[in-house]
């Protein structure tokens, strides 16, 4: 990976979480909001991904035409095609997190500026069920 | 406010205006260095000190500088954190982590880059924690009231 690649890593970043931030997936309440679908209903996280969709849906089939990308030698994209057990299963254990606390892995790490221990705590806790994830894999 | 009234309030534009920012930001990382922008993915990946993995952290910082600036240029104020539960939130966290690394991957991973990949298998587990999510926010909120 040539030495560009950290420059437009950086820029893609800085986007990444504006646009968390710009879309409000930064505010726990809203994303509860919008999980609360039996009660209080807030539909804005469904216009988030539907503009992320509106520009990703159509660039990546036109990006992975390509033969590589602009600064690698090759796409690392994941070419495992079949709907395991563990992916619905860690589908779930994924998302009744996200409803109990209403923060997911790109809002706790861009909020981490925000000075909230409660989001370090969280912070401390994902990458922890990280490594127990990873551990009970290999058992 | 009724939902079809929700419909044209001001978040509605700042939901699509952010979205668009994060497709972009994906297919950025995509077309420049060919990663996927999958947070769950490069913020684990990143735990594994390699030189290879620089990016990741690049990346993983741009994030929070991304967010300072926009809070700076659109005067977004910061929001509030809701409860001050720490069990919860220690559980919540467990959950997240262990769930996205045995699924592969989260919202951004799945949700975005997957769907626009024409994954099944992202299109499968998006199903599946929207559901899980809807379904547990309900549980926690509407069933075991005071849970929260």
């Amino acid at each position: 990976m040539k030495t560009f690649s950290i420059v437009y890593a950086l820029f893609a970043g800085i986007l990444f979480g504006a646009g968390l931030v710009t879309s409000g997936m930064t505010d726990v309440t809203k994303i509860k909001g919008f999980l609360d679908v039996f009660g209080d209903w807030d539909i804005s996280l469904m216009f988030v991904m539907i503009g992320a969709l509106a520009v990703a849906a159509v660039s990546f089939p036109l990006i992975l035409k390509r033969e590589k990308p602009m600064d690698g030698d090759k796409f690392d994209v994941p070419t495992n095609t079949k709907i395991s057990a563990p992916l619905v299963y860690g589908s779930i254990l994924f998302g009744a997190g996200w409803a109990l606390v209403g923060l997911c892995p790109g809002p706790a790490v861009t909020s981490l500026f925000y000075g909230h221990w409660q989001i370090w705590l969280f912070f401390v806790f994902m990458i922890a069920g990280h490594f127990i994830a990873k551990f009970i894999q290999k058992a | 406010m009724d939902f079809f009234e929700s419909l044209f309030t001001p978040d509605i534009g700042w939901a699509v205006f952010g979205g668009v920012l994060i497709g972009a930001s994906a297919s950025l990382l995509l077309v420049s260095v060919g990663k996927i922008a999958g947070i769950s993915g490069t913020l684990f990946g990143a735990l594994k000190i390699n030189p290879n993995n620089l990016w990741r952290w690049v990346f993983l910082f741009g994030m929070i500088a991304g967010g300072f600036i926009a809070h700076q240029l659109f005067g977004i104020s910061v929001p509030e954190f809701d409860t001050d539960n720490s069990w919860l939130i220690a559980v919540g966290g467990l959950l997240v982590g262990a769930g996205t690394t045995i699924a592969n991957g989260c919202t951004s991973g799945h949700g975005i880059c997957g769907l626009s990949r024409r994954s099944p298998r992202s299109l499968a587990a998006t199903l599946t924690f929207m559901s899980a999510g809807i379904i547990a926010y309900y549980v926690f909120n509407h069933l075991l009231r005071g849970f929260v």
